[in-house]
């Protein structure tokens, strides 16, 4: 299964994204902002970074790259997209996910292993995961608020799209405690933790077993492989 | 150079890291006159011939959808200046 890895001009993740794909089975494919066509990928990964330098907004000059025109067409036909910090901050520049992320309500960069909870495991990035199951995975990220206007947030937490929620502590003054999103489809998954550096033992977060034996963020990349191979 | 400005703030109900940084360095200066500060953006469209009303239209179209994102800014104004 090929995975194309958007790499914007100042995106940094990209090889991490490569890496993880690589190491739950999948064939990453690198992808261009400039590409406008997808090389026949069968999934879409926005990672993270500070795409053209977060110049205007983060994530605004990214949404409107050649590439983008090519995955929100693919996306409404049901292609599964992950967009992880700053390309969730794409996602919802592009509008294929609501609402909007702003400055850190603590006015600082903010770089933790965090705690999450996975509220919604009917998408193809999530279905490995349990309903409810904690999972710990690294954030870090300056501009992560997630904001909404209440109707939206109303609409959100009705039609269970909110896919993923900061537990214990909410680390950006994001509303509802909200750390990720999908859309009304469940192709379009969107957080802002970093799943792609929680792959590895000896590199991901620390766990009660052993220091850096984190692997919670595998299960998005294996989970988008079985959707694959299944539909 | 004819231009068209358009001029981008944060929503008022929306913390503004930016503005409330500035405010505090101004108290630290002395200047407890000022209540608050707000930092908006100012963003200047350059033309090579006269600025039209459908070029008007066009950088209010480009501010609300572009410029701006209407979950977080408002567009508070789109003028000519010659």
């Amino acid at each position: 299964m090929r995975i194309g890895v958007v790499t914007f001009p100042g995106t940094l993740d990209d090889r991490d994204a490569q890496r993880a794909v690589r190491l739950a089975g999948g064939e990453p494919v690198a992808l261009w902002h400039a590409d406008t066509n997808l090389h026949t990928v069968d999934a879409v990964v926005l990672p993270g970074g500070f795409s053209f330098g977060d110049y205007l907004r983060c994530g605004a000059i990214a949404a409107q790259a050649p590439v983008m025109e090519s995955i929100i067409k693919a996306a409404a036909g049901g292609l599964p997209v992950l967009g992880i910090c700053n390309g969730f901050q794409v996602l919802v520049e592009s509008h294929l996910l609501p609402g909007g992320l702003i400055r850190n309500d603590v006015q600082t960069f903010v770089c933790r292993d965090q705690k999450l909870v996975v509220e919604n495991v009917d998408t193809p990035w999530t279905n490995e995961f349990t309903l409810g199951q904690e999972i710990t995975i690294p954030l870090k990220n300056g501009e992560g608020g997630y904001i909404a206007d209440a109707e939206t947030l109303k609409r959100l937490e009705g039609e269970g799209l909110v896919a993923f929620r900061y537990k214990d502590f909410n680390p950006n003054g994001s509303m509802n405690d909200i750390a990720g999103l999908r859309n009304e489809r469940g192709n379009v998954v969107g957080l802002m933790p970093h799943p792609e550096h929680a792959v590895e033992a000896g590199f991901g977060p620390d766990t009660s077993v052993a220091m850096r034996s984190g692997v919670d963020g595998l299960k998005f990349f294996t989970s988008v492989l079985k959707s694959l191979v299944e539909a | 150079m004819p231009k068209i400005i358009v001029e981008v703030m944060p929503k008022a109900d929306l913390l503004d890291p930016a503005g409330k940084a500035v405010n505090n360095a101004l108290h630290r200066n002395g200047h407890n006159e000022i209540a608050n500060v707000r930092i908006g953006k100012r963003i200047e469209l350059h033309f090579d011939r006269a600025v039209t009303e459908a070029d008007v239209a066009a950088a209010q179209k480009i501010g609300e959808e572009f410029l701006s994102n209407a979950v977080i800014e408002d567009v508070v104004s789109v003028t000519i200046e010659n």
